[in-house]
């Protein structure tokens, strides 16, 4: 009886000290790449000089005399992300309300499926679906003499980011108690008014969060933007002007890069992983404050 | 706040139900219930649990439209309009029958808002006549002196009973005729129900007030009428006193009594 103890005992210790190594191990991970990216990302910072390097315009990496200046491919980052925003949220968080509160349960069990799928198809489908349709697309209807470019780069991204936007939402939205519902339908008010005065307002710390999640994954998106957004090394003037953004910056040279050019490429990685940094940083201020209420 | 209810309806009856029936798909809940509602008067709804009350009282500001497959048979009439089945204005109809629900639901916004809720739905937007609006609502309520000081902080901090009552002053603010309760007090502690139910007996000068409850005692110390419900039929119905001295059905005694519930 004492033995069986013992064993179960046995058991329990070596459960806990695997789950520790489990749980360490992604700790782990997340301190190396945090590490790594400051050893390998830093020198070339140092060298170029931090202005030069995050405020010059020209980037000329195999040029004779050459130039890191990043600002084009931080701007285009900016600037796709909130274009990215701009149309998908709107798109997503009406979406989420029809999904969550308007739609019968049949139209419901077709449309939440599809956006589940909208989620898990690779990115690189969405740039080949963009270099087929949208890119030819975008040089007829405003007759260029190449569609690819910032436009093109903000629509794959907008409705790549739809899913994320559209499911954060939908918990938001449906984790409103129905009290809230009813006593404003006892008070007279119709259901939209309902749902933009009462429901809205309550889950806003979720739908905020959907938009964080939104632009997280928006700007580190890199394979489908490679694809459609020109990947010329311009400042993004014009929404047809062909655009690198910063992760498309670091996949297009890495392969063949050396010397200065390698180290400013790690800067590059480093600088959209501070990015990435501040906006979990907001999403988890954003999710706690959500619990807390 | 009276003016509106100066016109009132044939004979003082601010509800005329007959021959009503309501089903849940296939099960019928509630049987032929006939009962009238006096104007300024405190109408109690009591039986045990699943007898069709509640689902009763939803009918009479039109919120059982919310459930699917629900059918209705018969007439209830409000004010000598016909409510089932009808095409009426719900959201006029539930304007002025206002209703409190059995756990306090205060919108997450500050308590200023919550009462301002009602009438900005309904068009209100002068800032003086919502505050007076606000003011007078809460008063009613008699909760104003309790939160007179943090109109702007939120609903939610307040205690479960000062919640209630603020749910009642959101219901005021819309300057309904009728306030439906449904079990208002059941979460709340005794001092807190003392207080609604006090709160209830001063409402009824100037409003109507039909009250679902599960205690007995309530019925009995607050209502000028009581129904009797039980599997889905209206067993008796008649002036409280009467009810609970001299019921004229054996199933009514057996659960005024205590026998059965």
């Amino acid at each position: 009886m004492f033995e069986a103890h013992k064993k179960i005992i046995n058991t329990e210790k070596i459960a806990y000290w695997i789950f520790l190594v489990l749980g360490v191990m992604n700790v782990g991970f997340v301190l190396m790449i945090c590490v790594y990216l400051l050893i390998a990302g830093t020198p070339a910072i140092v060298k170029v000089g931090p202005i030069d390097f995050l405020f010059g315009t020209t980037w000329a990496s195999t040029a004779a005399q050459p130039k890191f200046g990043i600002l084009p491919f931080i701007l285009t980052s900016i600037y796709g992300t909130i274009g990215a925003i701009v149309i998908g949220l709107p798109l997503g968080f009406f979406s989420a309300v029809y999904l969550a509160k308007m739609a019968s349960r049949k139209v419901k069990a077709v449309i939440e499926p599809m956006v589940d799928l909208l989620a898990g198809i690779p990115s690189v489908v969405y740039g080949f679906i963009g270099m087929l349709v949208l890119v030819p697309g975008i040089r007829a209807l405003f007759g260029l003499p190449d569609g690819s470019g910032l436009l093109a780069a903000i629509i794959v991204l907008a409705i790549m980011i739809l899913p994320s936007i559209i499911k954060v939402s939908i918990t938001a939205i449906e984790a409103v108690p129905e009290e809230y519902t009813l006593g404003s339908l006892a008070l007279g008010a119709n259901k939209v008014e309902t749902i933009f005065r009462v429901v809205v307002p309550a889950a806003r710390s979720g739908i905020s969060a959907a938009v964080v999640l939104g632009v997280g994954r928006a700007i580190g998106e890199a394979m489908a933007v490679m694809m459609v957004a020109g990947n010329a090394a311009n400042m993004p003037d014009s929404l047809f002007q062909s655009v690198r953004f910063l992760t498309t910056a670091v996949a297009s040279e890495m392969s063949y890069s050396s010397g200065l050019q390698r180290e400013a490429l790690f800067s590059i990685a480093l600088v959209l992983f501070a990015f990435i940094m501040v906006i979990n940083g907001i999403l988890n201020m954003l999710l706690k404050k959500g619990i807390k209420r | 706040m009276s003016e509106n209810n100066a016109n009132a309806a044939a004979e003082g009856n601010i509800f005329t139900v007959s021959k009503f029936n309501l089903w849940y798909g296939d099960h019928h809940a509630l049987h032929n219930i006939n009962m009238d509602i006096k104007e300024h008067t405190i109408t109690a709804l009591i039986g045990p649990s699943g007898c069709g009350k509640s689902t009763f009282i939803r009918n009479l500001n039109r919120m059982n439209d919310l459930i699917p497959s629900t059918k209705l048979e018969g007439s209830i009439l409000y004010n000598n309009e016909e409510l089932v089945n009808s095409d009426i204005d719900v959201s006029k109809l539930r304007k002025e029958v206002g209703m409190v629900f059995q756990k306090p639901n205060p919108f997450p916004m500050s308590i200023y808002d919550n009462i301002a809720y009602g009438p900005r739905t309904h068009g209100v937007r002068n800032r003086a006549k919502l505050d007076n609006l606000v003011t007078e609502s809460l008063k009613s309520a008699a909760i104003y002196e309790e939160v007179k000081d943090r109109m702007s902080s939120s609903a939610l901090g307040l205690s479960g009973g000062q919640q209630q009552r603020l749910c009642i002053a959101r219901a005021l603010a819309v300057q309904p005729r009728v306030l439906l309760m449904d079990e208002p007090t059941s979460a709340l502690d005794p001092i807190s129900t003392g207080k609604i139910e006090e709160l209830a007996m001063q409402l009824k000068e100037k409003y109507t007030i039909v009250i679902v409850t599960h205690n007995m005692q309530q019925a009995l110390r607050i209502s000028d009428y009581t129904a009797f419900f039980l599997l889905g039929d209206l067993v008796e119905f008649g002036p409280t006193e009467k009810i609970f001295t001299k019921p004229e059905d054996k199933r009514t005694e057996d659960y005024i009594t205590g026998r059965f519930g």
